[in-house]
């Protein structure tokens, strides 16, 4: 046994020192149960939320676009597989070198796409990044065959909208196109995130809502490199609802090949129920460039092109109804009692009043002509004379209760309402009073009158069908994946006309007789064994500084030829179809217009 | 001959901590290691069960002789120390490879760790001789001061700033407890603290960077915060009651960095909750009570003092790794003290508790 080498004074001091070293252990000890109970207990469920954000993300699964069918249920707007190309950028060892092989490949967006890929190797390095939408089969065919020499590129498949026919009523069906910031940010897309693709026109954009479907959801759970692991939960998305549309695809088609080459328009409605079964306007576009994006060339072309191939004229075109709009200064008149059917006013070929002269179309003029004459050889003098009788107000009156000046709330976005003058709205338009010689211009559908080619084949429906003004419609049925009708079309009548039946009846002669009588304008509509109604129509584009109607049309260079009008309907006696016609620049309806009503209503009743 | 008296005052109290210790780390490690058990992960774990074995077998060994033989070997190992770490940092600086590790055939291991131990007994010798005084001065201290300073420094260039770290801890706890004067501890800290600028800049790019994300975690939570930022979404997600055994997310999915070596208490305090973390802590906290009680039942110097080297050790070590992994401290390198993975932090630290016991075995030898 050694000697303690302590002292009785240094134990005294070690025990205190030691007594010290406790408190000093307790103090720090205390100090870090402090800090896990902050930590575990205070904090615990923020971190619990975010280890779970860590390891759980949110995908979202594109629902399937509702697809678009024609009103016999032939398809029009499908979906089919479009090819990707993405990037894995864990997965790729020389990303310029990468990079620049692609652009020499499919091109692409180096600049871009380097961006992206910093982006994705920080935070996720295994999840995919698109970098080229819809890649062609040449394209496709290309990245598969160099597949072995670009580590780290994915094709991924996705769905995207086909128009089967091209440019088969392209204006009808619209297009998609990205969602802009704007959108999103209007809350009007709760269903949509940034990068997908919406209805921007037509029937795409009318019923997006409904095309569109509810997207689902996955919760993947990730580890730390955003490797996707396991699917936590999931929500299957809910496919958009079909649409059927009140279109004939045949009759579409046949309008417009007869627009081919030409600009303007073509309406064709049931006017019975307000069925539309043709709108075509010319020039038209094929939908399925909006999809891939265009090249600056092709989107100049397409959007700021001469004629604007964007622009659905049916709708949104909108013109002076020429001879047409005597329908509505006719039975403004005999309604309103402002002229018998059968008094009879001359015509010498101009109308004076006061230093002004107005000619009749016909320069030595129709003579003695009732009604029924003024509308089938279409008379301007007589509707001069009627149209000082009624005055702008009764005339406007009667030319809105036809539907013209106001949209007629077809399920279409970008409807023109068109125009029908008051004085009201001269004063407030141009701060002057309303001329008398306006009235005369108006009487014959010139001046500042406008109208679209909806607004009239809806307008000699209504006169056919009894005299209810219909709203025009495009959507037949709306039915879900699963074959529930979630909408069925059913006729609207906007108003009745308020003009009596035997009235309507004298009208709906005498138009039968433009078509059909040895004098009428509308002889080229005619057709063997049908009876067909109609009236043509000369929309000036240039007014005539001295009061002149244009004489021959060869001689005026294009731009400033008028605008052909027809309207027509038929059979008369049981209507089954109403056709507008209008070709820009086309002169005289008789002769440019209205053989194309003829072809159409002969496609469509089964007559060649 | 064997001495009764040597059963009479084992500790089986310090014995039961440790067996305790040993298996709650073991159970931990197999967590830590379950998701990349097909990467080497299983190999780990086994290694660290043998480790353990091995570290069993070293503490009794440990006690077999009587540690005041000690005293006689205290310089001599402490050179043998230096040379075996200048000899790492040469080899390592001419291989290119680390300069921690010493390899003699299948084994490998750190000096740094042993140099613990080294320091400990060299301190422990200085202070025996040295005992005269009831207060130390700075001019008493050089000598103690160059035992650690020379180790400190070259353990930093390893680089492992969190061993010298832990070293210069040590030292500086042995030295406040055998009592300095007011003034002269003063002038120690303040002479420390005109010096730090000049250590900022001696240490490398990365260990300056781990220091400014500790001041400020958000600064780049992808970066170089990202290591406390995961750590503590691991601790603080673990609740009252933890997410249950191999079932915390964070270590399943590789969220936490080094989670079988640094990092391994976070793994723990995500399973097992703030109730698993506290029954950690308490066994350390009884393991360094028990051992306080040992060095004041010594009834000698040289055993007071090493064991309160040894305490320091542990001590220091568990305020440093769970400090640093709750986000109190910054991230310096140092594993939690016989829960991480590693054998020679393991097998050293299971010699020094050996040391600890055979101190409480022998305290009758001396009257």
């Amino acid at each position: 046994m050694r000697p303690s080498n302590f002292d009785p004074a240094t134990v005294d001091i070690f025990n205190r020192q030691l007594k010290k070293t406790t408190i000093f252990v307790l103090i720090f000890f205390v100090g870090l149960i402090f800090r896990l109970w902050y930590l575990q207990v205070v904090n615990g469920w923020k971190y619990r939320a975010k280890s779970e954000n860590n390891r759980i993300h949110l995908q979202d699964i594109a629902p399937l676009r509702g697809v678009i069918f024609d009103r016999k249920g032939r398809l029009l707007v499908d979906n089919r597989a479009a090819y990707d190309l993405a990037l894995i950028p864990e997965d790729i060892q020389d990303p310029p070198a990468l990079l620049k092989r692609l652009d020499e490949l499919v091109g692409i967006d180096i600049k871009e796409t380097a961006r992206e890929l910093r982006k994705g190797l920080q935070h996720y390095p295994f999840k995919a990044i698109r970098i080229k939408r819809s890649i062609s089969r040449n394209e496709l065919a290309l990245v598969e065959t160099h597949r072995f020499n670009l580590p780290g590129v994915r094709i991924m498949v996705s769905p995207e909208r086909y128009y089967l026919f091209q440019d088969l009523a392209a204006h009808v069906l619209g297009y998609v196109g990205e969602i802009s910031e704007r959108q999103l940010a209007s809350g009007r897309y709760l269903n949509n995130k940034s990068g997908d693709l919406i209805g921007k026109a037509g029937v795409e954009k009318k019923w997006q809502a409904i095309l569109n479907g509810i997207p689902g959801g996955e919760q993947v759970e990730v580890d730390a490199a955003g490797r996707k692991l396991k699917v936590v939960s999931q929500k299957p998305p809910v496919p958009g609802a079909n649409v059927y549309l009140t279109i004939d695809k045949d009759l579409q088609a046949r309008a417009e090949k007869e627009l081919e080459g030409k600009v303007g328009a073509v309406v064709a409605m049931d006017p019975m129920d307000g069925e539309i079964l043709a709108m075509a306007s010319s020039p038209s576009f094929d939908p399925n460039m909006f999809i891939k994006g265009f090249d600056r060339e092709t989107w100049k072309s397409v959007v700021g092109g001469k004629h604007h191939p964007l622009e659905n004229r049916a709708v949104a075109g909108q013109y002076p109804p020429g001879s047409i709009f005597k329908i509505a200064v006719a039975l403004a008149g005999l309604q309103e009692g402002a002229v018998t059917p059968d008094e009879k006013l001359f015509c010498s070929g101009s109308y004076r009043l006061g230093k002004s002269v107005y000619r009749c179309w016909k320069k030595w003029g129709h003579g003695n002509v009732d009604l029924h004459r003024a509308l089938v050889e279409s008379c301007d003098v007589y509707f001069y004379q009627l149209g000082k009788r009624l005055g702008i107000e009764k005339i406007a009156e009667y030319a809105r209760r036809l539907g013209l000046g106001s949209r007629t709330g077809i399920d279409l976005p970008n409807e023109k309402p068109g125009l029908i003058p008051s004085k009201k709205w001269k004063l407030k338009r141009w701060g002057v009073p309303w001329q008398q010689g306006e009235t005369i211009s108006i009487s014959i559908g010139q001046s500042f009158v406008l109208v679209t080619p909806l607004q009239i084949v809806s307008m000699i429906s209504s006169v056919f069908n009894g005299g209810r003004l219909l709203k025009p419609q495009l959507t037949e049925r709306i039915s879900t994946p699963g074959g529930e009708d979630i909408y069925l079309f059913h006729p609207v009548e906007r108003w009745g006309l308020g003009v009596d039946n035997a009235y309507l009846e004298m009208v709906k002669k005498a138009l039968t007789g433009v078509v059909n009588e040895l004098h009428g304008t509308g002889k080229e509509a005619r057709i063997k064994g049908v009876l067909v109604a109609g009236k043509t129509g000369t929309a000036q584009v240039v007014s005539m500084q001295k009061g002149e109607r244009s004489g021959n049309e060869e001689n005026v260079p294009e731009a400033q030829r008028d605008h052909a009008w027809f309207v027509a309907i038929a059979p008369v006696d049981k209507p089954k179809i109403a056709v507008a016609v209008i070709i820009e620049h086309g002169g005289h309806g008789g002769s440019a217009a209205a053989p194309v009503a003829k072809k159409i209503i002969s496609a469509y009743l089964g007559m060649n | 001959m064997f001495d009764r008296r040597l059963l009479q005052n084992f500790d089986w109290t310090l014995l039961l901590l440790l067996i305790l210790l040993a298996g709650i780390s073991i159970l931990n490690l197999y967590s830590a290691t379950y998701p990349i058990r097909e990467m080497g992960g299983t190999q780990i774990f086994r290694k660290q069960v043998s480790w353990y074995l091995m570290g069993f077998a070293v503490f009794f060994v440990m006690t077999t002789f009587n540690y005041y033989a000690l005293e006689r070997f205290a310089y001599p190992g402490y050179i043998a120390c230096i040379l075996l770490l200048l000899f790492v940092l040469v080899m390592g600086k001419a291989t290119a490879g680390s300069q921690r590790w010493l390899h003699l055939g299948p084994i490998s291991f750190q000096p740094s760790e042993i140099s613990k131990i080294a320091v400990i007994l060299a301190l422990g010798k200085f202070f025996l001789e040295k005992a005269d005084k009831r207060y130390y001065r700075l001019r008493d201290l050089w000598q103690p001061f160059l035992l650690v300073v020379i180790p400190a420094f070259l353990i930093m260039k390893e680089p492992d700033l969190g061993g010298a770290i832990l070293l210069i801890a040590v030292s500086f706890s042995m030295v406040l407890f055998v009592r300095i004067y007011w003034k002269s501890l003063v002038i120690l800290v303040g002479s420390l603290v005109s010096v730090a600028p000049f250590i900022w800049f001696g240490l490398k790019s990365y260990q300056q960077k781990r220091i400014l994300t500790f001041l400020n975690p958000d600064l780049d939570p992808l970066g170089a915060g990202y290591h406390i930022n995961q750590s503590k979404i691991a601790i603080g997600s673990g609740l009252l009651w933890g997410k249950g055994f191999l079932r915390g997310t964070q270590t399943r999915l590789h969220f936490l960095p080094e989670q079988h070596t640094d990092f391994a208490f976070s793994v723990l305090a995500e399973e097992w909750g703030f109730i698993g973390s506290i029954i950690l802590l308490l066994l350390y906290l009884f393991l360094i009570l028990r051992a306080i009680s040992i060095a004041r039942n010594s009834k000698e110097r040289f055993g007071s003092v090493i064991a309160i080297g040894l305490i320091a050790m542990v001590f220091w070590q568990v305020i440093i790794n769970v400090g640093m992994v709750t986000g109190l401290l910054p991230v310096v390198g140092i594993p939690l003290v016989l829960f991480s993975y590693g054998g020679s932090s393991l097998i050293t630290t299971m010699a020094g508790m050996g040391l600890l016991m055979n101190i409480s075995m022998r305290r009758f030898m001396f009257q």
